[in-house]
């Protein structure tokens, strides 16, 4: 992967943090089943710009393939409602000079995104104001400069800082999933390590499938994943750095290593260790390569997950005698069940944001991927099925991605498994779509913080 | 009780082959009565461990090569007690320089991870029960494959049934 730096430039100040009388605002702590009215106006391509290719293909109009990737964002989020362009009276150009307010308050838009883009030889740069209709009044502006092949990440960058700007939080489309991407029958399935856009574009595969991979976590310096293979037979933690190539295996243990995970600052993975059939949980630094044992107990003990300040870890256990989920200190001490309702709890994974730790549950035949908080406490489930498991997070920690498997026919056809996202609020569940069937999704940080 | 005894007795001690012969109609016995008194059976599962012939592969006639497992259990029936003693006799008359990978499956009503470490379970009391009867455990190496690899593609109880499974490949 290449090195991407992006230049950030305020460069219009005029009107900054003046939110006294900003009405346009948009609530994410409930389901919104009103999303903002936007109107994202294709960006006005200078005059001159060289021409870009996708894929092969000659890109007609860099301008309105950027907006176009905007918009796709926003209707995904749930929390936007793009207007269709067609109705758009005002010319990109002139629109972001100074758009005409009452024209796009006609078409009931309440916000507005207007830009510029141009590109020579080996740089795009791309400007985009953000334009409150109500108040017609200028919101932000911002410009960028990239390589003109990272312009779907100028679309992601625009985004994140509409999202931003509108719902006071951090946005998350300037992001990566990993995940094992899956061919064949069911009872014999080829299974790939993939990483793609958070939008499913740019996907590449990182494997041949030549072996069997499985639950790739991206680690907070977004670089590194590590995962398990069974490359030689042998199930083992892997450590993969997505730019170079090079993959090492963590640790020198003599049995299956599984369910890895990084620690929030990235030094240490943290996995399960299954000797003499019974499984408990490891970490090893990564600088040191010390190993620690965090549990010992004769129960399975698997799926840890750090808290993001690095103090507690949660984990799931059958050691009451059925899986449960349980949170001690790091360093193993001051284990306390967090699970006491009806049914199975699996895969906890600790939000990002601390409060909410995010599950796989199973009760009566069913499948269900809830949230609680730390303690075990405010359980609410979001969303119900056949077969769906592995939450993880989105970075600002307001939408789980997930996969999710078919119940096949009769005739034992008909499986498939995808991955799934849903808002925090539970709200908004929406497929993503991949070239293969896929599984095991894990959400990168921000590439651009 | 009695059942819970033998067990205990089975695992700690080593048998003359007579005895064992004895011990086995014994067993039958517990079984039936174990059917008829707790379990219902329907067809080809046993509560819900799958008692019938198909996927079952044979290592050596009359030697099957897999056990099946209830639901979130690695515990030995006494089925699968059976067919593993005459693995363990099968091996021990292969002599020393066969070994085998005991694999452990899980169905699909699992989470990934946890079935990770229930397979290798599994594969381990196969494991152990096998060197109980005399089998170094230098010739018997364990691999899970979780949920990974379903013999039976089915959405069903009798297929996951028949995935809950240990089954011990030659490899060598």
């Amino acid at each position: 992967m290449k090195k991407i730096i992006l230049f950030l430039v305020c460069f219009y100040l005029s009107i900054l943090s003046n939110s006294a009388i900003a009405l346009v605002e948009v609530d994410i702590t409930r389901g919104n089943l009103d999303p903002l009215p936007i109107a994202v106006s294709p960006l006005y391509v200078e005059p001159g710009s060289k021409e870009i290719q996708n894929e092969g293909k000659i890109i007609k109009n860099i301008g309105e393939e950027i907006s176009k990737v905007i918009e796709i964002n926003f209707r995904r989020s749930g929390l936007f409602n793009p207007l269709k362009k067609d109705s758009f009276v005002q010319n990109p150009d002139i629109a972001h000079i100074k758009p005409r307010f009452e024209d796009w308050r006609l078409i009931k838009a309440q916000a507005l995104v207007t830009g510029k883009v141009s590109i020579s030889e080996d740089k795009l740069r791309a400007e985009f104001r953000l334009w409150d209709v109500v108040a017609s009044k200028e919101m932000i502006a911002l410009a960028f400069s990239t390589t003109p092949d990272n312009w779907r990440r100028v679309a992601h960058i625009i985004s994140d800082k509409i999202y931003q700007r509108l719902t006071g939080e951090t946005g998350y489309f300037d992001t990566r999933i990993i995940y094992v991407s899956e061919t064949g029958k069911k009872t014999q399935r080829y299974k790939k390590l993939a990483i793609m856009d958070q939008d499913g574009a740019n996907v590449k595969y990182l494997t041949l499938g030549n072996e069997l991979v499985l639950t790739p976590r991206f680690s907070p310096k977004n670089q590194l994943v590590t995962y398990l293979s069974y490359f030689r037979n042998l199930p083992r933690v892997y450590l993969l750095d997505i730019e170079t190539g090079v993959q090492e295996v963590v640790g020198d243990f003599p049995g299956m290593t599984f369910a890895p995970r990084f620690s929030p600052d990235g030094k240490k993975i943290i996995m399960s260790f299954a000797q003499d059939g019974n499984s408990d949980i490891y970490t090893m630094n990564l600088e040191t390569r010390v190993v620690e044992r965090i549990t010992d107990h004769t129960s399975i003990d698997t799926s840890p997950s750090y808290s993001p300040d690095g103090k507690y870890i949660c984990f799931n256990s059958d050691r009451s005698g059925l899986q449960q989920i349980y949170v001690m200190r790091s360093d193993g001490s001051n284990v306390k069940r967090i699970t006491f309702g009806k049914g199975l709890y699996g895969t906890p994974v600790w939000s990002p944001r601390g409060d909410l730790i995010a599950f796989t549950k199973v009760h009566k035949g069913k499948f269900y991927i809830g949230v609680m908080r730390a303690d075990g406490s405010g359980e609410r489930l979001l969303t119900e099925n056949f077969y769906q498991e592995a939450p993880s997070w989105s970075p600002n920690g307001r939408v789980l991605i997930f996969y999710r498997e078919t119940k096949t026919n009769s005739q034992g056809e008909g499986f498939s498994a995808k991955l799934w996202s849903i808002d925090l609020t539970g709200y908004n569940e929406r497929l993503i779509e991949t070239e293969t069937d896929g599984s095991d999704p894990s959400w990168s940080s921000l590439l651009s913080k | 009780m009695l059942k819970e005894l033998l067990t205990i007795r089975e695992t700690h001690m080593s048998f003359s082959g007579s005895f064992k012969k004895l011990l086995l109609i014994f067993l039958a016995g517990v079984v039936l009565s174990a059917c008829a008194t707790q379990k219902k059976s329907t067809g080809q599962m046993q509560g819900d461990v799958y008692t019938g012939n198909d996927t079952v592969e044979y290592l050596a006639s009359g030697v099957r090569d897999r056990v099946f497992f209830a639901t979130n259990k690695s515990t030995l029936t006494t089925a699968s007690r059976d067919v593993l003693r005459k693995q363990a006799a099968w091996m021990r008359a292969k002599g020393k320089s066969l070994s085998f990978t005991i694999e452990g499956h899980a169905d699909e009503r699992g989470t990934r991870e946890y079935n990770l470490a229930l397979g290798e379970r599994r594969a381990n009391a196969v494991k152990d029960y096998l060197m109980t009867y005399g089998i170094s455990g230098s010739r018997l190496s364990v691999i899970s494959y979780g949920k990974e690899r379903p013999v039976n593609s089915g959405s069903n109880p009798l297929a996951w049934s028949q995935n809950r499974r240990s089954v011990t490949v030659k490899t060598n």
